[in-house]
């Protein structure tokens, strides 16, 4: 098979490409979205607000997710299943914990008086912080899905692509966030 | 896991080539993987065109009946009551139904017949055959970008059938018209269905993206380098590189827009009034939206144009004998087109309170188009200048793409500029411009494409002589149609206007507008036989005997008359000089697939 690979003539694997280009993609989703945030804040009747606090807990999660889901990359290419089922699914799960606090966050918005239909610089952050969280979501699935594969007794993966990319695109919404995090507690 | 298995099949393949191995039965194919589910690029190429050609008859006809209102606003016609109901009432298009059938007019055609089925014809078609890989680097995002598409056109077709019509703010759905259901009948469910039907098919256009962008990048055979890509590989690949970076910012907007609807949100609505009661929204901006919204819509014009640019650039080289003209300044001029495409979108906003300073720059970069534009239409008629040509329809209808091109390029111009702009803007001096240069111009590339690759697609050749028919019609129609509006609007008749008969300075071009209709309806008959033509071609149409018709050099012609999955039965052939090389050292062409000779030069 090695000999083939040369033969494709192929210098990363076309998935990790795509994925690349992909995250470039969704780069250009936020930066339409930030764009229009800075328009937006140069016009009349911009509300200036704190950021809710719980932020800065999701970002200490998300920041852990992306350390816990390199190891997991590290321990499947030694072949160390069990530790690499263990720290997907941890990984996985410091995402759902993400989108919680992040919703926690929403809520705490809606008591400081800022619900989704007030002050369109409140807008902004459900918006922004939402999308991202979708984003975080849909890593969590993919993840999932490498669970699964990873308890498959009938096939089992040895290419370490799959989760490459997942790590990959985890670490792209984990810096994603620090941006919008540091883009919005600046442009307020 | 499907599309693990195609690479590995690949690879398997590749293997296979030793021992001959049929490469079909990699592939037990039942009929829905292999019609319906197919992860075959030529099949979903298929797909593309087909559901293509639906929504272009839909959305033409939908022009015939806003040109018979237009052309004709006192007649009635009792046979329109007859399909469409109330939206006609008495043979006669109410407003609403007017208004609808522009924007739906315009959404179908910009997006689901320029882009998904141009581009997502030939992007499918061509890429893997031309630069020589089995497949696409993703075969089942390539299946999934079909059926995200084919998702869009159920709902936009959905939403023509609910109570209150679909959207009809438009083809670029403005707020705060748009955005709040009560301002017109037209803004209620037909806006939610549209908005969900563009979130899918932006989802379909990055998926076929990224697909065409890594396909080209990492799958290209050996030898097969960059410069020695045709050129119909080239535009795809800006092609795909400007929609996978616009897209999304439309998203964004759509998102926003949505929000605003059922959120309860203020982005684009600020102190309004609807039925003179005052709205609790504020602070938003409607301009906001119209720049993602143009963000898009600029490089989405080119997202049409230039796949056409590419297949013209392949089909004048071809059929005129010679190599192509200055093959890297047309790759030059792709370039710097993709880049301006990003840099002059507020072109479309002069009117909108744009500073004026601000606005200097946008006409500035808008009128350097004119340049790569003006390189490649050079690069064209050099191309075939004293060339051996073969007019066959494909050719012809290149040749009309580069005359739409220049007469409608030149009519940018003046749009470009803002003091002009002032004056044109939403007139029929617009309508007449982009019709022209983007419409009829894509169209002209799609049709020659094609021609050209129909024997690919079908194994089959289409009728040239009603190919003769369908190309003349269609030209002089074209001019006849859209030249004498720009008459119209350099004498201020507006846009999207229901009926202009009331307005004395107007009611001069009762007549133009009649005879406008008349031939609306002629060329739009000489489409359907064009698609009769298709229809019946893929079944009855002259056979292909040999695999190279049209004595072209690139490597789509190397594959069988009916390739399977995998397009090579053997191993993929190896690449050693560029496309073009025709009427070289005395002879007619030489393959890409023939190593340089000894004493030969290397383009």
């Amino acid at each position: 098979m090695d000999t083939m690979t040369l033969e494709q003539r192929k210098k990363i694997h076309p998935h990790k490409y795509s994925l690349w280009i992909a995250m470039g993609s969704i780069t250009m989703m936020f930066i339409g979205f930030t764009s229009a945030y800075i328009v937006k804040r140069s016009q009349a009747n911009w509300l200036a607000f704190e950021l809710p606090h719980i932020f800065w807990i999701s970002t200490a999660v998300i920041l852990t997710s992306s350390l816990t889901i390199h190891l997991a990359l590290k321990q499947f290419k030694e072949r160390n299943m069990q530790r690499y089922k263990q720290l997907i699914t941890l990984t996985a799960i410091l995402g759902v914990v993400f989108a919680v606090c992040q919703w926690i966050g929403f809520s705490q918005l809606k008591a400081m008086g800022l619900p989704l239909n007030g002050p369109v610089s409140a807008s902004f952050i459900y918006v922004i912080v939402g999308v991202h969280m979708l984003h975080v979501l849909g890593g969590v699935i993919a993840l999932l899905i490498m669970f699964g594969r990873a308890y498959r007794t009938r096939i089992r993966t040895y290419s370490a692509v799959p989760i490459e990319v997942a790590a990959t695109y985890w670490h792209f919404v984990d810096i994603l966030w620090i941006y919008l995090l540091i883009f919005l507690s600046i442009a307020r | 896991m499907s599309n693990e298995a195609t690479l590995h099949s690949q690879q398997e393949v590749m293997h296979g080539a030793h021992d001959h191995h049929d490469h079909e039965h990699h592939h037990e194919d039942s009929f829905i993987s292999k019609y319906v589910f197919s992860m075959d690029h030529k099949m979903i190429a298929k797909q593309f065109l087909i559901t293509g050609i639906v929504w272009a008859i839909i959305g033409a006809f939908f022009s015939v009946l806003f040109r018979l209102q237009l052309g004709f606003p006192d007649a009635t016609f009792p046979w329109l009551e007859s399909i469409l109901g109330h939206w006609a009432k008495g043979g006669r298009i109410t407003a609403e139904a007017y208004y609808a059938l522009v924007t739906m007019h315009g959404t179908i055609l910009v997006f689901f017949v320029l882009t998904a089925g141009l581009s997502g014809t030939f992007s499918n078609l061509l890429i893997p055959l031309q630069v020589g890989a089995r497949d696409m680097a993703s075969p089942f995002m390539n299946c999934l970008s079909y059926w995200f598409f084919f998702l869009a056109s159920l709902v936009m077709m959905a939403s023509l059938f609910v109570q209150t019509g679909p959207a009809s703010g438009g083809w670029t759905m403005y707020p705060p018209l748009s955005a709040l259901g009560d301002a017109s009948i037209g803004s209620k469910i037909g806006v939610d269905l549209w908005l969900t039907s563009m979130a899918l098919f932006v989802v379909s256009q990055l998926l076929g993206g990224l697909n065409y962008i890594s396909t080209i990048l990492n799958m290209r055979t050996k030898g097969m380098a960059m410069t020695k890509m045709p050129l119909t590989i080239w535009s795809f690949f800006f092609t795909a590189i400007l929609g996978v970076l616009s897209f999304p910012v439309l998203l964004s907007g759509f998102i926003l827009l949505l929000m605003d609807r059922h959120a309860g949100t203020s982005f684009y609505l600020s102190d309004i009034f609807i039925a003179g009661k005052a709205l609790a929204n504020e602070g938003g901006s409607a301009i906001l939206y119209q720049h993602l919204f143009w963000f898009l819509g600029h490089p989405e014009v080119y997202i049409i144009i230039l796949p056409a640019m590419g297949m013209v650039s392949e089909v004048l080289a071809v059929s005129s004998r010679k190599p192509i003209f200055g093959y890297l300044a047309m790759i030059g001029s792709l370039f710097a087109i993709c880049i301006l495409a990003f840099l002059v979108w507020a072109h479309h906003m002069f009117v909108t309170g744009l500073n004026p300073f601000l606005g200097a720059f946008f006409v500035l970069l808008t009128l350097l188009i004119a340049v790569p534009s003006a390189i490649k239409v050079f690069n064209w008629i050099t191309t075939i200048w004293k060339g051996n040509i073969n007019f066959t329809p494909a050719s012809l209808f290149s040749i009309g793409f580069v005359s739409t091109f220049i007469s409608g390029g030149l009519t940018g111009i003046w749009l470009g500029n803002s003091s002009i702009d002032i004056h044109l803007h939403d007139t029929m001096f617009v309508i007449a411009h982009f019709h022209i240069v983007m419409g009829v111009s894509a169209f002209f590339g799609m049709f020659a494409g094609i021609y050209h690759w129909f024997p690919k697609l079908y194994g089959r050749f289409m009728n040239s002589t009603i190919g003769y028919i369908h190309f003349w019609v269609t030209m002089v129609g074209a001019y006849l149609i859209f030249w004498p509006m720009h008459y119209e609007g350099m004498a201020g008749m507006p846009r999207r206007y229901y009926d202009v008969s009331n307005w004395a300075s107007f009611k001069q071009f009762g007549g133009l507008n009649e005879f406008i209709t008349i031939v609306v309806i002629l060329v739009f008959a000489v489409q359907l036989l064009f698609v009769f033509n298709f229809f019946y071609s893929i079944f009855k149409g002259r056979k292909m005997t040999t695999l190279n018709p049209w004595h072209a050099t690139s490597l789509e012609w190397t594959t069988p008359i009916h390739a399977g999955h995998g397009n090579w039965p053997g191993e993929i052939p190896e690449v050693y000089r560029w496309a073009y090389d025709y009427s070289k050292d005395g002879r007619d062409f030489i393959p890409q697939t023939e190593p340089i000779g000894p004493n030969e030069e290397v383009h």
